[in-house]
């Protein structure tokens, strides 16, 4: 990609797929179509050299080694924190970035340190109709733990939230958990607008990146929240590590997460001293490995540029729900904003009575990979009217021809269920 | 690219062993539909967490017996028409021989999953115990022999047997001691 510098060029990202080597494979004798990439992404030679390069030349464990390896690899694990820190414009990269496991567990950390601080019998938490299991457990967790009410905000037919109440369900409200896009919708929130009611009204903001941080640009400057979580495996990363931001005030004065090494600066028979942050709140050896892949996945996207990326999923998104609305007419129920700009590549849908395991079953055979099932967001489901939906999510490697293959399998299953 | 024949639907190797005309059948033309008035009859939910499918189940037990049989909610041509099949196969039969018919049927699933070629994966192993090479009755299962094929594709293993976990789950209900 030493071609790609500058903002104002043109990313041609068609020559981009060949960096991806799972897409040159076959599945039932056909080029794969892979439109799963909500669900995880796949992953350039750039993140998985980066990996390899560093497991063969710099592995040791970080934070203890005095020997040259272990400070080496210190650095290029602490590296990776900075980059990500600035990937999403933290303020304070190297204090306000914490690495866990996945987006999920970034949440559960902030329900279980910034919750059980904070909330106590008869305390508000507000959630939204359309949030994922992740964001919404924890905090089913944490209200059966300590007496919470939880309130929802709903969504309209469109798939977007009502705000009009918004005001009277903060009233009181300790702390507010959204997300910034909808794993299902596709919605984009109006993350700023909530979050300054909700400040106004004195509830902390967490917010759910694991959908919006892979795919549009990200300044939590601007974006006005206290808590960020996203994970690496859906931004051409690899699983294992995720990423909580927080707020350097907010993050400071909490408690530990997990307990054990690397999070305490002192232990006695008599108690410890937890570990400055970020490290008080990463107990035990880090993902090292993973963190330099996240670190190799940033430098990607920054190559190709977040608003290149977005405008080419705008473009294929209306490419896509185009085409599937020309076909198949009203047997097709696209659920979300009709605007691709109000939007993210995530298309769930129903297809006349087909049941979206049937359609999956049927598209594999064509080497066409979506995901169906309540995609972890059941209370939204019930809301929708249904048990489960199929769908097909896109990323920057996607084009017009894995649409055009979708609606061409699309229409096979059709006729096998006719 | 394939050739144009990439389309047709006749030709996808694999997908005539899952979607069998009687499966069809039974998924289009389900039979027992609907629920039991519960009391009397005795209500019993399923669900699938992979998919989000749910299955209801009321039965009625006299006299030993399954005498009356209902199937509702919602789900794939598998999780539906196995319901289907099995509401047809259970209503009148003593509950003993209802009972054996599920141990046969899912050891159809259990056999056939453990020994799948799907090389390389590592799951072959998981299920030694429940391997020991059982003889199928085919003539016991009739019609539901159809759903063999459902065991070459193991994510949907567990949407043919909901309905009959959901059926054992009611008549361990109705016969546990008060």
């Amino acid at each position: 990609m030493a071609e790609l510098n500058g903002s104002d060029r043109a990313v041609d990202f068609a020559s981009l797929r060949k960096d991806f080597p799972l897409l040159a494979r076959e599945v039932n004798g056909h080029p794969i179509t892979y439109l799963d990439s909500a669900a995880s992404s796949q992953r350039p030679f750039q993140v998985l050299d980066a990996m390899r390069q560093y497991d063969e030349t710099t592995h040791a464990n970080v934070h203890r080694g005095v020997y040259g390896i272990a400070e080496e690899a210190t650095r290029r694990f602490e590296a990776a924190r900075i980059n990500v820190g600035r990937f999403i414009g933290a303020p304070d990269p190297s204090r306000e970035v914490v690495f866990a496991k996945n987006a999920t567990e970034c949440l559960n950390l902030v329900a279980r340190t910034w919750g059980r601080t904070h909330c106590h019998a008869g305390d508000t938490v507000v959630l939204t109709e359309m949030e994922h299991h992740a964001n919404i457990v924890p905090w089913h967790m944490l209200a059966a733990e300590r007496g919470l009410h939880l309130r929802w905000v709903p969504i309209d037919d469109d798939g977007a939230l009502i705000l009009d109440d918004l005001e009277q369900l903060l009233d009181g409200a300790k702390l507010l958990a959204l997300t910034c896009m909808s794993n299902v919708l596709g919605t984009l929130n109006p993350v700023r607008r909530i979050a300054d009611l909700a400040h106004a009204a004195g509830a902390v903001v967490v917010a759910d990146g694991a959908q919006s941080v892979p795919h549009l640009p990200t300044d939590v400057a601007s974006l006005g929240v206290d808590f960020l979580a996203f994970s690496a495996h859906k931004m051409l990363g690899p699983t294992g590590i995720g990423v909580l931001w927080g707020r350097e005030e907010l993050l400071s004065e909490l408690p530990p997460f997990l307990g054990g090494g690397e999070m305490i600066l002192d232990v006695r028979k008599d108690g410890f001293t937890p570990n400055d942050i970020p490290w008080r709140f990463e107990a035990g050896t880090p993902p090292i490995t993973e963190a330099v892949g996240l670190g190799a996945a940033v430098d990607y996207l920054d190559d190709i540029g977040m608003e290149s990326i977005r405008a080419h999923e705008i473009t294929l998104t209306t490419y896509a729900m185009a085409a599937l609305t020309e076909r198949f007419g009203s047997d097709i129920h696209i659920f979300g904003p009709k605007d691709a700009a109000e939007r993210g590549g995530v298309l769930s849908f129903t297809f006349r009575d087909v049941h979206p395991h049937d359609i999956s079953q049927i598209l594999d055979q064509y080497g066409v990979c979506v995901r169906a099932g309540h995609h972890c967001a059941k209370p939204l489901m019930r809301r929708l009217g249904v048990n489960s939906t199929a769908r097909a999510s896109f990323a920057l490697y996607n084009d017009e021809t894995d649409v055009d293959t979708l609606v061409q399998a699309l229409d096979a299953a059709g006729a096998f269920f006719r | 690219m394939g050739s144009a024949d990439r389309w047709d639907t006749g030709l996808m190797p694999g997908m005539e062993d899952l979607y069998r005309e009687i499966i069809l059948d039974h998924y289009r033309s389900p039979r027992n539909r609907g629920e039991l008035e519960s009391p009397p009859a005795h209500r019993v939910e399923g669900f699938n967490p992979l998919c989000g499918d749910e299955i209801v189940v009321t039965l009625e037990v006299r006299d030993g017996g399954v005498s009356d049989i209902r199937i509702a909610g919602t789900g794939c041509s598998i999780s539906q028409s196995s319901a289907s099949l099995m509401s047809a196969a259970v209503k009148g039969k003593p509950v003993t021989e209802v009972r054996e018919l599920i141990r046969t049927f899912k050891g159809m699933m259990s056999v056939h999953e453990s020994t799948l070629p799907t090389a390389g994966d590592g799951s072959a192993h998981e299920d030694a115990e429940a391997t020991e090479p059982e003889a199928i009755d085919a003539d016991a299962l009739g019609e539901l022999a159809a759903l063999q094929g459902v065991v070459k594709f193991p994510v949907r293993i567990k949407c043919a047997t909901l309905s009959w976990n959901t059926l054992a789950q009611g008549l361990d209900e109705i016969e546990a001691p008060a």
